[in-house]
Protein backbone atom coordinates (compact mmCIF):
# COMPACT_ATOMS: atom_id res chain seq x y z
CA UNK A 1 0.00 0.00 0.00
CA UNK A 2 2.53 2.36 1.19
CA UNK A 3 5.22 1.61 -1.87
CA UNK A 4 2.63 1.64 -4.53
CA UNK A 5 1.28 5.17 -3.39
CA UNK A 6 5.02 6.48 -2.98
CA UNK A 7 5.36 5.02 -6.52
CA UNK A 8 2.12 6.73 -7.87
CA UNK A 9 2.93 10.15 -5.94
CA UNK A 10 6.35 10.14 -7.73
CA UNK A 11 4.60 8.94 -11.03
CA UNK A 12 2.68 12.05 -11.14
CA UNK A 13 5.07 14.50 -10.30
CA UNK A 14 6.89 13.09 -13.00
CA UNK A 15 4.54 13.66 -15.38
CA UNK A 16 2.68 16.42 -14.13
CA UNK A 17 5.41 18.73 -12.64
CA UNK A 18 8.23 17.62 -14.62
CA UNK A 19 7.41 16.63 -17.90
CA UNK A 20 4.11 18.57 -18.86
CA UNK A 21 4.67 22.18 -17.00
CA UNK A 22 8.38 22.41 -16.80
CA UNK A 23 8.41 21.64 -20.92
CA UNK A 24 5.52 23.50 -21.61
CA UNK A 25 7.23 26.38 -19.41
CA UNK A 26 10.70 25.56 -22.09
CA UNK A 27 8.40 25.96 -24.70
CA UNK A 28 6.57 29.12 -23.27
CA UNK A 29 9.96 30.66 -23.94
CA UNK A 30 9.40 29.85 -27.52
CA UNK A 31 6.07 30.81 -28.05
CA UNK A 32 7.02 34.42 -26.14
CA UNK A 33 9.01 35.71 -28.29
CA UNK A 34 7.32 33.71 -31.54
CA UNK A 35 3.57 35.28 -30.95
CA UNK A 36 5.00 38.64 -29.60
CA UNK A 37 6.43 38.55 -33.45
CA UNK A 38 4.06 37.73 -35.34
CA UNK A 39 1.70 40.08 -33.54
CA UNK A 40 3.71 42.60 -34.87
CA UNK A 41 4.51 41.49 -37.78
CA UNK A 42 7.85 39.91 -37.58
CA UNK A 43 9.16 36.09 -38.63
CA UNK A 44 10.69 35.82 -34.94
CA UNK A 45 13.14 33.20 -33.92
CA UNK A 46 13.78 30.67 -36.63
CA UNK A 47 18.00 29.95 -37.27
CA UNK A 48 18.63 27.49 -34.11
CA UNK A 49 19.05 24.37 -36.83
CA UNK A 50 19.99 20.58 -35.61
CA UNK A 51 21.32 18.98 -39.16
CA UNK A 52 19.44 21.25 -40.95
CA UNK A 53 16.00 21.06 -39.42
CA UNK A 54 14.74 24.36 -38.03
CA UNK A 55 11.55 23.51 -36.78
CA UNK A 56 10.22 26.87 -36.71
CA UNK A 57 12.69 28.27 -34.18
CA UNK A 58 11.65 25.55 -31.93
CA UNK A 59 15.37 24.56 -30.91
CA UNK A 60 15.96 28.32 -29.46
CA UNK A 61 15.04 27.24 -25.60
CA UNK A 62 17.67 24.00 -26.43
CA UNK A 63 20.23 26.82 -27.05
CA UNK A 64 19.30 28.59 -24.38
CA UNK A 65 19.67 26.38 -22.11
CA UNK A 66 22.90 25.21 -23.69
CA UNK A 67 24.36 28.67 -23.29
CA UNK A 68 22.61 29.46 -19.48
CA UNK A 69 24.38 26.13 -18.66
CA UNK A 70 27.97 27.00 -20.01
CA UNK A 71 28.08 30.52 -19.49
CA UNK A 72 29.94 32.09 -16.43
CA UNK A 73 27.85 32.27 -13.17
CA UNK A 74 28.85 35.98 -12.54
CA UNK A 75 28.10 37.56 -8.49
CA UNK A 76 29.27 41.04 -8.54
CA UNK A 77 31.75 42.58 -5.37
CA UNK A 78 30.06 43.18 -2.29
CA UNK A 79 27.05 40.01 -2.77
CA UNK A 80 25.79 38.38 -0.18
CA UNK A 81 27.24 34.76 -1.56
CA UNK A 82 25.47 32.65 -0.01
CA UNK A 83 21.60 34.37 -0.56
CA UNK A 84 22.90 34.99 -4.05
CA UNK A 85 22.85 31.71 -5.07
CA UNK A 86 19.78 30.81 -2.93
CA UNK A 87 17.16 33.28 -4.35
CA UNK A 88 16.99 31.91 -7.78
CA UNK A 89 15.67 28.40 -5.76
CA UNK A 90 13.70 30.39 -3.52
CA UNK A 91 11.94 31.61 -6.79
CA UNK A 92 11.46 28.29 -8.38
CA UNK A 93 10.29 25.90 -5.69
CA UNK A 94 7.35 27.57 -4.57
CA UNK A 95 5.59 27.72 -7.40
CA UNK A 96 6.52 24.28 -8.07
CA UNK A 97 4.87 23.10 -5.36
CA UNK A 98 1.98 25.18 -6.15
CA UNK A 99 1.18 22.19 -8.65
CA UNK A 100 0.81 19.39 -6.43
CA UNK A 101 -2.99 20.42 -5.07
CA UNK A 102 -4.25 21.49 -8.76
CA UNK A 103 -6.11 18.26 -9.71
CA UNK A 104 -5.76 17.50 -13.86
CA UNK A 105 -7.92 14.56 -14.16
CA UNK A 106 -10.79 13.10 -11.99
CA UNK A 107 -10.53 10.52 -9.42
CA UNK A 108 -6.75 10.03 -8.12
CA UNK A 109 -5.23 12.53 -10.66
CA UNK A 110 -3.85 14.98 -8.16
CA UNK A 111 -0.41 14.98 -6.40
CA UNK A 112 -1.86 15.41 -3.39
CA UNK A 113 -5.64 15.82 -2.44
CA UNK A 114 -5.29 18.76 0.38
CA UNK A 115 -8.38 19.82 1.85
CA UNK A 116 -7.31 23.25 2.23
CA UNK A 117 -6.04 23.59 -1.11
CA UNK A 118 -6.48 26.56 -2.49
CA UNK A 119 -5.24 28.33 0.75
CA UNK A 120 -2.30 26.17 0.09
CA UNK A 121 -1.43 27.83 -3.45
CA UNK A 122 -1.96 31.20 -1.27
CA UNK A 123 0.40 30.25 1.07
CA UNK A 124 2.69 28.98 -0.99
CA UNK A 125 2.70 31.41 -3.46
CA UNK A 126 3.39 33.65 -0.53
CA UNK A 127 6.77 32.42 -0.66
CA UNK A 128 7.60 33.45 -4.04
CA UNK A 129 8.48 36.83 -2.38
CA UNK A 130 11.33 35.86 -1.16
CA UNK A 131 13.24 35.12 -3.81
CA UNK A 132 12.63 38.50 -5.10
CA UNK A 133 13.67 40.43 -2.44
CA UNK A 134 16.37 38.01 -1.50
CA UNK A 135 17.61 38.50 -4.86
CA UNK A 136 17.59 41.85 -4.97
CA UNK A 137 18.84 42.08 -1.54
CA UNK A 138 21.92 39.80 -1.90
CA UNK A 139 23.22 41.77 -5.09
CA UNK A 140 24.23 44.84 -3.49
CA UNK A 141 23.05 46.91 -6.19
CA UNK A 142 20.61 49.52 -6.56
CA UNK A 143 18.75 49.01 -9.65
CA UNK A 144 18.31 45.39 -8.18
CA UNK A 145 17.22 46.27 -4.51
CA UNK A 146 14.67 48.73 -6.68
CA UNK A 147 13.06 46.37 -8.70
CA UNK A 148 12.72 44.25 -5.02
CA UNK A 149 11.13 46.52 -3.47
CA UNK A 150 8.61 47.25 -6.65
CA UNK A 151 8.24 43.56 -6.47
CA UNK A 152 7.57 43.52 -3.02
CA UNK A 153 4.83 46.06 -2.57
CA UNK A 154 3.55 44.96 -5.84
CA UNK A 155 3.29 41.03 -4.94
CA UNK A 156 2.01 42.11 -1.54
CA UNK A 157 -0.50 44.46 -2.38
CA UNK A 158 -2.19 42.26 -5.20
CA UNK A 159 -1.91 38.71 -2.77
CA UNK A 160 -4.91 40.63 -0.89
CA UNK A 161 -6.86 41.34 -3.97
CA UNK A 162 -6.12 37.83 -5.20
CA UNK A 163 -7.44 36.04 -2.39
CA UNK A 164 -10.39 38.02 -1.77
CA UNK A 165 -11.43 37.13 -5.69
CA UNK A 166 -11.76 34.01 -4.83
CA UNK A 167 -14.25 34.02 -1.63
CA UNK A 168 -16.84 33.84 -4.00
CA UNK A 169 -15.76 30.47 -5.37
CA UNK A 170 -15.77 29.34 -1.91
CA UNK A 171 -19.10 30.69 -0.97
CA UNK A 172 -20.46 29.48 -4.14
CA UNK A 173 -19.23 25.97 -4.31
CA UNK A 174 -18.56 25.76 -0.14
CA UNK A 175 -15.35 24.78 -0.17
CA UNK A 176 -11.88 25.65 -0.67
CA UNK A 177 -10.38 21.97 -1.77
CA UNK A 178 -9.56 22.11 -5.58
CA UNK A 179 -10.98 18.88 -5.94
CA UNK A 180 -14.14 20.15 -4.60
CA UNK A 181 -14.70 22.77 -6.31
CA UNK A 182 -13.75 21.04 -9.80
CA UNK A 183 -16.65 18.47 -8.81
CA UNK A 184 -19.15 21.11 -7.65
CA UNK A 185 -18.52 22.24 -11.42
CA UNK A 186 -19.96 19.49 -13.12
CA UNK A 187 -23.50 20.83 -11.84
CA UNK A 188 -25.73 22.40 -14.02
CA UNK A 189 -27.88 25.32 -14.14
CA UNK A 190 -31.42 25.65 -14.96
CA UNK A 191 -30.66 21.95 -16.25
CA UNK A 192 -28.58 23.35 -18.77
CA UNK A 193 -25.81 25.66 -18.46
CA UNK A 194 -22.42 24.05 -16.85
CA UNK A 195 -22.03 25.41 -13.24
CA UNK A 196 -18.11 26.48 -13.96
CA UNK A 197 -17.15 29.52 -12.12
CA UNK A 198 -16.70 31.78 -15.14
CA UNK A 199 -20.68 31.66 -15.50
CA UNK A 200 -21.45 32.15 -11.57
CA UNK A 201 -18.75 34.29 -10.40
CA UNK A 202 -17.49 36.44 -13.74
CA UNK A 203 -16.35 39.65 -12.32
CA UNK A 204 -14.66 37.29 -9.97
CA UNK A 205 -12.36 35.97 -12.74
CA UNK A 206 -12.26 39.30 -14.49
CA UNK A 207 -10.20 40.65 -11.26
CA UNK A 208 -8.81 37.26 -10.80
CA UNK A 209 -6.97 37.42 -14.15
CA UNK A 210 -5.51 40.82 -13.58
CA UNK A 211 -4.39 40.08 -9.63
CA UNK A 212 -2.90 36.98 -10.70
CA UNK A 213 -0.79 38.65 -13.64
CA UNK A 214 0.06 41.68 -11.69
CA UNK A 215 1.32 38.59 -8.85
CA UNK A 216 3.24 37.19 -11.94
CA UNK A 217 5.01 40.89 -12.34
CA UNK A 218 4.44 40.57 -15.99
CA UNK A 219 3.34 43.33 -18.45
CA UNK A 220 1.40 45.56 -17.81
CA UNK A 221 2.36 44.99 -14.38
CA UNK A 222 6.51 44.32 -15.19
CA UNK A 223 7.32 47.49 -13.08
CA UNK A 224 9.78 45.15 -10.82
CA UNK A 225 11.68 44.49 -14.49
CA UNK A 226 10.78 47.31 -16.52
CA UNK A 227 13.32 45.81 -19.03
CA UNK A 228 13.89 50.26 -20.02
CA UNK A 229 14.66 51.32 -16.74
CA UNK A 230 16.19 49.28 -14.18
CA UNK A 231 16.18 45.62 -15.39
CA UNK A 232 14.96 44.64 -11.56
CA UNK A 233 15.44 42.35 -9.06
CA UNK A 234 17.91 39.77 -11.31
CA UNK A 235 19.42 42.59 -13.35
CA UNK A 236 23.28 41.14 -11.22
CA UNK A 237 22.33 37.26 -12.10
CA UNK A 238 24.02 35.99 -15.24
CA UNK A 239 23.71 32.57 -16.61
CA UNK A 240 21.89 29.48 -14.92
CA UNK A 241 20.75 32.19 -11.84
CA UNK A 242 19.07 33.95 -14.16
CA UNK A 243 17.24 31.07 -16.62
CA UNK A 244 15.83 29.89 -12.98
CA UNK A 245 14.19 33.45 -12.14
CA UNK A 246 13.06 33.54 -16.16
CA UNK A 247 11.58 29.78 -15.46
CA UNK A 248 9.99 30.52 -12.08
CA UNK A 249 8.30 33.32 -14.19
CA UNK A 250 6.67 31.26 -16.93
CA UNK A 251 5.89 28.55 -15.02
CA UNK A 252 3.92 30.84 -13.16
CA UNK A 253 2.05 31.44 -16.02
CA UNK A 254 1.36 27.99 -15.83
CA UNK A 255 0.62 28.08 -12.42
CA UNK A 256 -2.24 30.57 -13.05
CA UNK A 257 -3.39 29.41 -15.83
CA UNK A 258 -3.72 25.63 -13.73
CA UNK A 259 -5.66 27.49 -11.29
CA UNK A 260 -7.82 29.93 -13.32
CA UNK A 261 -8.89 26.71 -15.17
CA UNK A 262 -9.58 24.68 -12.05
CA UNK A 263 -11.72 27.45 -10.51
CA UNK A 264 -13.01 29.19 -13.28
CA UNK A 265 -13.62 26.88 -15.98
CA UNK A 266 -14.49 23.65 -14.52
CA UNK A 267 -10.86 21.83 -13.89
CA UNK A 268 -11.15 18.74 -15.93
CA UNK A 269 -14.32 18.98 -16.76
CA UNK A 270 -16.22 18.44 -20.03
CA UNK A 271 -19.50 20.15 -20.14
CA UNK A 272 -22.35 17.54 -20.45
CA UNK A 273 -19.86 14.17 -19.81
CA UNK A 274 -19.00 12.11 -17.30
CA UNK A 275 -19.73 15.15 -14.03
CA UNK A 276 -18.47 12.34 -11.67
CA UNK A 277 -15.51 11.49 -13.49
CA UNK A 278 -15.77 7.96 -12.72
CA UNK A 279 -16.38 6.81 -15.95
CA UNK A 280 -12.58 5.97 -16.87
CA UNK A 281 -11.31 4.64 -19.67
CA UNK A 282 -11.31 6.83 -22.99
CA UNK A 283 -13.23 9.84 -20.95
CA UNK A 284 -10.57 9.60 -18.68
CA UNK A 285 -8.02 10.48 -21.18
CA UNK A 286 -10.65 13.27 -22.56
CA UNK A 287 -10.89 15.29 -19.18
CA UNK A 288 -7.40 15.11 -18.64
CA UNK A 289 -6.75 16.71 -22.52
CA UNK A 290 -9.11 19.00 -22.22
CA UNK A 291 -7.51 20.09 -18.39
CA UNK A 292 -4.15 20.87 -20.68
CA UNK A 293 -5.96 22.68 -23.45
CA UNK A 294 -7.63 24.57 -21.24
CA UNK A 295 -4.37 25.03 -19.66
CA UNK A 296 -2.43 25.97 -23.20
CA UNK A 297 -5.67 28.66 -23.82
CA UNK A 298 -5.33 30.45 -20.68
CA UNK A 299 -1.34 31.25 -20.97
CA UNK A 300 -2.15 31.43 -24.66
CA UNK A 301 -4.50 34.55 -23.78
CA UNK A 302 -1.79 35.52 -20.43
CA UNK A 303 0.47 36.11 -23.62
CA UNK A 304 -2.03 38.18 -26.09
CA UNK A 305 -2.40 40.19 -22.89
CA UNK A 306 0.92 40.87 -22.40
CA UNK A 307 1.96 41.68 -26.27
CA UNK A 308 -1.32 44.16 -26.45
CA UNK A 309 -0.91 46.07 -23.22
CA UNK A 310 1.44 48.56 -22.35
CA UNK A 311 3.24 49.15 -18.68
CA UNK A 312 1.52 51.45 -16.15
CA UNK A 313 3.26 53.80 -14.25
CA UNK A 314 4.38 52.65 -10.67
CA UNK A 315 1.62 54.58 -8.96
CA UNK A 316 -1.12 53.60 -11.26
CA UNK A 317 -0.02 50.15 -10.24
CA UNK A 318 -0.56 50.88 -6.51
CA UNK A 319 -3.50 52.78 -6.94
CA UNK A 320 -5.65 49.77 -9.27
CA UNK A 321 -4.63 47.49 -6.96
CA UNK A 322 -5.57 49.25 -3.50
CA UNK A 323 -8.54 51.79 -4.82
CA UNK A 324 -10.04 49.49 -7.72
CA UNK A 325 -9.37 45.96 -7.62
CA UNK A 326 -9.93 45.68 -3.84
CA UNK A 327 -12.86 47.19 -3.32
CA UNK A 328 -14.47 45.43 -6.51
CA UNK A 329 -13.67 41.93 -4.75
CA UNK A 330 -15.26 43.14 -1.81
CA UNK A 331 -18.33 44.56 -3.67
CA UNK A 332 -18.11 40.98 -5.86
CA UNK A 333 -18.29 38.99 -2.07
CA UNK A 334 -20.93 41.46 -1.01
CA UNK A 335 -22.91 40.37 -3.75
CA UNK A 336 -22.05 37.00 -3.98
CA UNK A 337 -23.16 36.54 -0.70
CA UNK A 338 -26.97 38.72 -0.88
CA UNK A 339 -27.20 36.56 -3.99
CA UNK A 340 -26.84 33.42 -2.02
CA UNK A 341 -28.55 34.18 0.98
CA UNK A 342 -31.62 34.79 -1.45
CA UNK A 343 -31.67 31.90 -3.62
CA UNK A 344 -30.26 28.98 -1.58
CA UNK B 1 3.42 84.95 -33.76
CA UNK B 2 3.61 81.40 -34.35
CA UNK B 3 0.02 79.74 -34.57
CA UNK B 4 -1.06 77.34 -31.78
CA UNK B 5 -3.07 74.41 -32.62
CA UNK B 6 -4.19 72.88 -29.32
CA UNK B 7 -5.64 69.62 -30.00
CA UNK B 8 -8.63 68.58 -27.53
CA UNK B 9 -7.91 65.88 -25.32
CA UNK B 10 -10.42 62.84 -26.03
CA UNK B 11 -12.56 63.16 -23.17
CA UNK B 12 -11.77 60.29 -20.61
CA UNK B 13 -15.07 59.25 -19.23
CA UNK B 14 -16.23 56.25 -17.82
CA UNK B 15 -15.80 53.66 -20.39
CA UNK B 16 -12.12 54.76 -21.00
CA UNK B 17 -11.43 54.92 -17.88
CA UNK B 18 -12.91 51.65 -16.52
CA UNK B 19 -10.13 50.21 -18.86
CA UNK B 20 -11.64 46.84 -20.24
CA UNK B 21 -13.44 47.82 -23.15
CA UNK B 22 -10.44 49.55 -24.31
CA UNK B 23 -8.58 46.89 -23.46
CA UNK B 24 -10.50 44.55 -25.40
CA UNK B 25 -9.96 46.90 -28.30
CA UNK B 26 -6.61 46.22 -28.21
CA UNK B 27 -6.62 42.67 -28.07
CA UNK B 28 -8.73 42.39 -30.71
CA UNK B 29 -6.13 44.50 -33.11
CA UNK B 30 -3.37 41.74 -31.57
CA UNK B 31 -5.49 38.55 -32.05
CA UNK B 32 -5.96 39.79 -35.67
CA UNK B 33 -2.56 40.01 -36.24
CA UNK B 34 -1.44 36.88 -34.69
CA UNK B 35 -4.41 34.74 -36.45
CA UNK B 36 -3.69 36.49 -40.15
CA UNK B 37 0.11 35.93 -39.37
CA UNK B 38 -0.29 32.46 -37.63
CA UNK B 39 -2.43 31.15 -41.01
CA UNK B 40 -1.71 33.22 -44.01
CA UNK B 41 1.63 35.11 -43.09
CA UNK B 42 -0.20 37.94 -45.08
CA UNK B 43 1.15 41.06 -42.71
CA UNK B 44 4.59 39.70 -42.55
CA UNK B 45 7.45 42.43 -43.49
CA UNK B 46 10.60 40.69 -42.91
CA UNK B 47 12.53 39.57 -45.08
CA UNK B 48 15.15 36.57 -44.66
CA UNK B 49 18.56 38.29 -45.10
CA UNK B 50 21.29 36.15 -46.21
CA UNK B 51 18.93 33.72 -48.28
CA UNK B 52 16.56 36.61 -49.69
CA UNK B 53 18.12 39.65 -50.58
CA UNK B 54 16.17 42.59 -52.21
CA UNK B 55 16.57 43.99 -55.84
CA UNK B 56 18.72 47.19 -55.95
CA UNK B 57 17.06 49.82 -57.55
CA UNK B 58 17.95 49.91 -61.47
CA UNK B 59 20.10 53.29 -60.60
CA UNK B 60 21.72 51.97 -58.06
CA UNK B 61 25.40 53.31 -57.95
CA UNK B 62 27.64 50.53 -57.16
CA UNK B 63 31.73 49.98 -57.44
CA UNK B 64 33.19 51.33 -60.53
CA UNK B 65 33.65 49.11 -64.14
CA UNK B 66 35.84 50.43 -66.75
CA UNK B 67 34.43 49.34 -70.58
CA UNK B 68 35.73 48.00 -73.19
CA UNK B 69 36.29 48.75 -76.79
CA UNK B 70 35.10 45.74 -79.47
CA UNK B 71 38.70 44.84 -79.56
CA UNK B 72 38.92 44.42 -75.82
CA UNK B 73 41.26 47.29 -75.15
CA UNK B 74 40.17 50.17 -72.47
CA UNK B 75 37.74 52.37 -73.55
CA UNK B 76 39.24 55.40 -71.13
CA UNK B 77 41.84 58.03 -73.08
CA UNK B 78 43.13 59.09 -69.88
CA UNK B 79 41.43 62.48 -70.11
CA UNK B 80 41.12 63.18 -66.60
CA UNK B 81 38.10 64.65 -66.54
CA UNK B 82 36.89 62.19 -64.07
CA UNK B 83 39.45 62.47 -61.93
CA UNK B 84 38.88 66.56 -61.96
CA UNK B 85 35.26 66.24 -61.14
CA UNK B 86 35.57 63.52 -58.47
CA UNK B 87 34.90 65.83 -54.88
CA UNK B 88 36.34 63.20 -52.93
CA UNK B 89 39.14 63.02 -55.18
CA UNK B 90 39.70 59.64 -55.52
CA UNK B 91 40.70 58.91 -58.55
CA UNK B 92 43.95 58.58 -60.06
CA UNK B 93 45.54 58.44 -63.02
CA UNK B 94 48.83 57.50 -64.94
CA UNK B 95 48.65 58.37 -68.81
CA UNK B 96 50.60 56.87 -71.18
CA UNK B 97 50.81 56.77 -75.22
CA UNK B 98 49.31 54.44 -77.33
CA UNK B 99 50.98 52.09 -80.10
CA UNK B 100 48.13 51.38 -82.72
CA UNK B 101 46.36 54.46 -82.68
CA UNK B 102 47.46 58.62 -82.16
CA UNK B 103 45.45 58.14 -78.51
CA UNK B 104 46.37 58.35 -75.03
CA UNK B 105 45.64 55.31 -72.44
CA UNK B 106 45.81 54.50 -68.70
CA UNK B 107 48.53 53.31 -67.25
CA UNK B 108 47.39 52.59 -64.09
CA UNK B 109 43.32 53.97 -62.96
CA UNK B 110 42.94 53.99 -59.38
CA UNK B 111 39.92 53.85 -57.59
CA UNK B 112 40.21 54.62 -53.42
CA UNK B 113 37.42 52.94 -52.29
CA UNK B 114 37.62 54.25 -48.86
CA UNK B 115 37.78 58.28 -50.05
CA UNK B 116 35.26 57.39 -52.77
CA UNK B 117 31.46 58.67 -51.87
CA UNK B 118 29.68 56.84 -55.15
CA UNK B 119 28.15 59.91 -56.44
CA UNK B 120 28.38 59.14 -59.95
CA UNK B 121 30.22 62.61 -61.29
CA UNK B 122 32.64 60.57 -62.63
CA UNK B 123 30.32 58.75 -65.27
CA UNK B 124 28.47 61.72 -65.88
CA UNK B 125 31.80 63.63 -66.46
CA UNK B 126 33.54 60.94 -69.02
CA UNK B 127 33.00 61.75 -72.50
CA UNK B 128 34.04 58.33 -73.77
CA UNK B 129 31.64 56.21 -71.91
CA UNK B 130 34.55 54.59 -70.23
CA UNK B 131 33.78 54.64 -66.48
CA UNK B 132 30.16 53.44 -65.16
CA UNK B 133 29.17 52.99 -61.86
CA UNK B 134 26.04 50.54 -62.57
CA UNK B 135 28.03 47.20 -61.81
CA UNK B 136 25.47 46.37 -58.99
CA UNK B 137 28.83 45.28 -56.80
CA UNK B 138 28.60 46.53 -53.41
CA UNK B 139 31.21 48.10 -51.78
CA UNK B 140 32.22 45.06 -49.93
CA UNK B 141 34.95 46.06 -46.65
CA UNK B 142 38.24 44.92 -46.52
CA UNK B 143 40.86 44.44 -43.91
CA UNK B 144 43.69 46.70 -45.56
CA UNK B 145 43.95 50.15 -46.66
CA UNK B 146 45.68 48.77 -49.60
CA UNK B 147 42.74 45.98 -50.73
CA UNK B 148 40.35 49.25 -50.95
CA UNK B 149 42.93 50.31 -53.58
CA UNK B 150 41.10 49.08 -56.75
CA UNK B 151 43.52 49.30 -59.59
CA UNK B 152 42.70 49.25 -63.46
CA UNK B 153 42.64 44.94 -63.57
CA UNK B 154 39.85 45.01 -61.14
CA UNK B 155 37.87 47.61 -62.51
CA UNK B 156 38.30 45.72 -66.12
CA UNK B 157 37.01 43.05 -64.26
CA UNK B 158 33.49 44.07 -64.04
CA UNK B 159 33.60 45.90 -67.14
CA UNK B 160 31.91 44.83 -70.91
CA UNK B 161 31.71 45.81 -74.18
CA UNK B 162 30.24 49.59 -74.87
CA UNK B 163 28.91 50.38 -78.11
CA UNK B 164 28.62 53.97 -78.06
CA UNK B 165 31.18 55.39 -80.58
CA UNK B 166 34.47 56.33 -79.36
CA UNK B 167 34.80 60.10 -78.36
CA UNK B 168 31.01 60.42 -77.00
CA UNK B 169 29.20 62.01 -80.26
CA UNK B 170 24.95 61.36 -80.19
CA UNK B 171 23.85 60.19 -83.24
Amino acid sequence: MTLTFVLLTLAKILGFILVFCVILAAILTWVERKMSSIIQDRIGPNRAEILGFRAFGLFHPIADMIKSFTKEEFVPAGASKTLFFLAPAFALVPTLCAFAVVPFGPGDLVISNLDSGMLFVFAIMGFGIYGVTLGGWASASNFAMLGALRGAAQMVSYEVSMGLNVVGIFAVFGSVSLTAIVGAQGHLLWGWLPMWGIVVQPLGFVLFLVAAMAENKRAPFDLPEGESEIIGYFVEYSAMGFATFMLSEFLEVIVIACIAATLFFGGWQIPWLDPTGTAGGWITVAQVAFFAFKVLFLCWFQMLIRWTVPRFRYDQVMSLGWKVLLPLSLANILATAVVLALVV
Amino acid sequence: MVKVKVVERPPADLVVQSWLPELWKGMKVSGRHFFVNLLTQKGIVTSQYPEVKRAYPPRFRGKHRLMRREDGSVRCVACFMCSTACPADCISIVAGQRDDENEKFPVTFEVDFIKCVFCGMCEEACPCDAIRLDSGVHRAPAYTRKEELNGKEDLLSLGSLSVARQGGEFK
